[in-house]
């Protein structure tokens, strides 16, 4: 795929060290799983909430979860894309997904206190406010996200040498 | 904040991260479609929750404490935009406009829609 050369299992979501012990289980139920993404999400909830109590809002805007929304997806983009041009998902390259995509980027980032605010900025009176925040950051977020793929397949072509059909 | 209040709310973050792991491979495993629907199951849900808890904290029903770590941690650790926006470029890329924009601004409102419910429901229990 990508020029690894890695034997890939037979099922992708079997890890050898896991499935000695019966029937494999899925990632999602597996402890060892569910500890990565605590740790990552508890990491990435405490850089939140520092930021949040750091910068509070302005005018009732939270430009502190802004900012956070937004270089959390540019982040989530960068290591899904340079994650997947390194090869298949198993073994290390899964850990980093769960501790530092699914952990610290998923705790780090927030959709139930943007949902929130701009409800309770929509909800105050004037809704033009609440609007720009919401839509805002979603339509930066999106740019964000697309930024940080564009950057991870950029670097993979120019440091690794690497070119696969669909970079021609 | 207490460097205490503040260690649990990065804790319930984690637990809240845990969670979404857990529910997001369950509703993957029984619906099977090129729409992220578990995510957007996750962030509905989590927005709802959200205003309710907000709605018993402006009825004091619910200390600032709680309210710092079952919202601002459990439920901002459940809920996740990053995924959201790079399920939305996913979708643009493979030029699924509609579904693209549903994603994105679609969800946008459901959740929004889903915090101020909650904040109704909150407000008449208090």
């Amino acid at each position: 795929m990508n020029g690894n050369d890695e034997d890939l299992p037979l099922d992708p979501d079997l890890d050898a060290a896991e499935s000695a012990s019966g029937a494999p289980r899925p990632i999602h139920l597996r402890p060892s799983a569910l500890l990565l993404v605590f740790a990552g999400g508890t990491l990435g909830t405490a850089a939140r909430e520092a930021l949040s109590l750091t910068f509070p809002p302005i005018d009732g805007i939270p430009y502190a979860i802004l900012a956070v929304n937004i270089t959390g997806a540019l982040l989530l983009g960068l290591l899904l894309e340079s994650l997947v041009r390194r090869g298949p998902d198993h073994g290390g390259r899964r850990r980093v997904r769960l501790l530092v995509g699914t952990g610290v980027m998923g705790g780090f980032t927030t959709y139930s206190a943007l949902a929130a605010d701009t409800a309770r900025l929509i909800g105050s009176g004037s809704p033009a406010p609440g609007l720009a925040y919401g839509v805002g950051t979603v339509l930066i977020g999106a740019v964000a996200t697309w930024a940080g793929i564009a950057i991870a397949a950029a670097f993979h072509r120019r440091t690794l040498g690497v070119a696969t059909e669909d970079d021609r | 904040m207490t460097p205490l209040i503040f260690a649990l709310v990065a804790l319930a973050g984690g637990l809240g991260a845990a969670a979404r792991l857990a529910l997001d491979g369950i509703i993957r495993t029984r619906v099977s479609s090129a729409f992220p629907w578990a995510t957007i199951i996750i962030n509905v849900t989590g927005s709802l929750l959200l205003g309710v808890l907000a709605g018993l904290a402006a009825g004091h029903l619910v200390s600032d404490a709680s309210y710092a770590i079952v919202g601002a941690g459990f439920l901002g650790g459940y809920t996740t935009f990053s995924t959201a926006s790079f399920e939305t470029v996913r979708l643009l890329q493979e030029r699924k406009w509609l579904a693209g924009a549903v994603n994105g601004l679609g969800v946008l409102a459901a959740t929004t829609l889903a915090a101020a419910l909650g904040v109704w429901i909150g407000g008449t229990l208090s």
